[in-house]
């Protein structure tokens, strides 16, 4: 079991990186959110490898609040991206976006 | 024996995440990175619980990786929508791209029904 918890931190750990080099460079708002989702998923199962490892369920809990909260950020960041309240003021967030 | 299947599920379910991640620092644009982030979070995510369920080997802890992978399964899809929507309405999914295009270009629904065929993509 030590050699599948070595392996499996070193295939998160590039996971983490990799994550954090497409939020740092990533081009749009929409790419670093979907980024930051991979990043939240890669550590849920971080926690959950922890676990698995571990043989225990204290962090099992933390597993729950996360599959039922991370998707609130990325909604409300998509929502943020694109209000469809008025077709007016769409062209101006396309710049925005760039930032 | 148990725990040798379980070391491969969890192994399995640590390198999707890897494979995810490499398709988000590849991949060229935003839908398709999406395509690449669904992968640790639906199949790497229950790869994980499958391996964890397999370790733990108690009824009540079980019930809880469950209700894990169905609050997941419930979760992602909405936040997958809700950016995929808002990507497409900003203009960030390349036209050419898609093969089925049921909207105009200002993000309304194509109103004369021409089955969205790929010719009519702009």
């Amino acid at each position: 079991m030590t050699v599948v918890g070595t392996i499996c931190a070193v295939l998160l750990s590039i996971t983490g990186v990799l994550c954090i080099v497409r939020i740092v460079r990533g081009p749009t708002m929409l790419d670093r959110t979907v980024a930051a989702d991979v990043f939240v998923a890669a550590c849920a199962g971080a926690i959950g490898i922890e676990a698995a490892i571990g043989r225990h369920d204290t962090t099992l809990s933390i597993l729950v609040v996360l599959a039922l909260v991370a998707f609130l950020g990325s909604v409300s960041i998509a929502r943020f991206a694109a209000p469809d309240t008025d077709r007016s003021s769409r062209d101006d967030e396309g710049q925005e976006d760039g930032s | 024996m148990i725990d040798v299947i379980a070391g491969f599920l969890l192994i399995a379910g640590a390198l999707m995440a890897t494979i995810a991640a490499i398709g988000i620092v590849r991949f060229p644009d935003v839908l398709s990175r999406m395509h690449s982030a669904t992968k640790p979070q639906t199949l790497g995510l229950l790869l994980i619980l499958a391996g964890l369920g397999l370790r733990l080997q108690d009824l009540s802890d079980i019930t809880v990786l469950v209700l894990i992978a169905l609050f997941q399964l419930l979760t992602a899809p909405v936040s997958a929508h809700m950016v995929g929507r808002a990507a497409f309405r900003t203009g960030l999914a390349r036209r050419e791209s898609l093969t089925v295009c049921e909207f105009d270009t200002d993000g309304t629904w194509d109103t004369e029904d021409d089955g969205g065929s790929p010719g009519t993509t702009r």
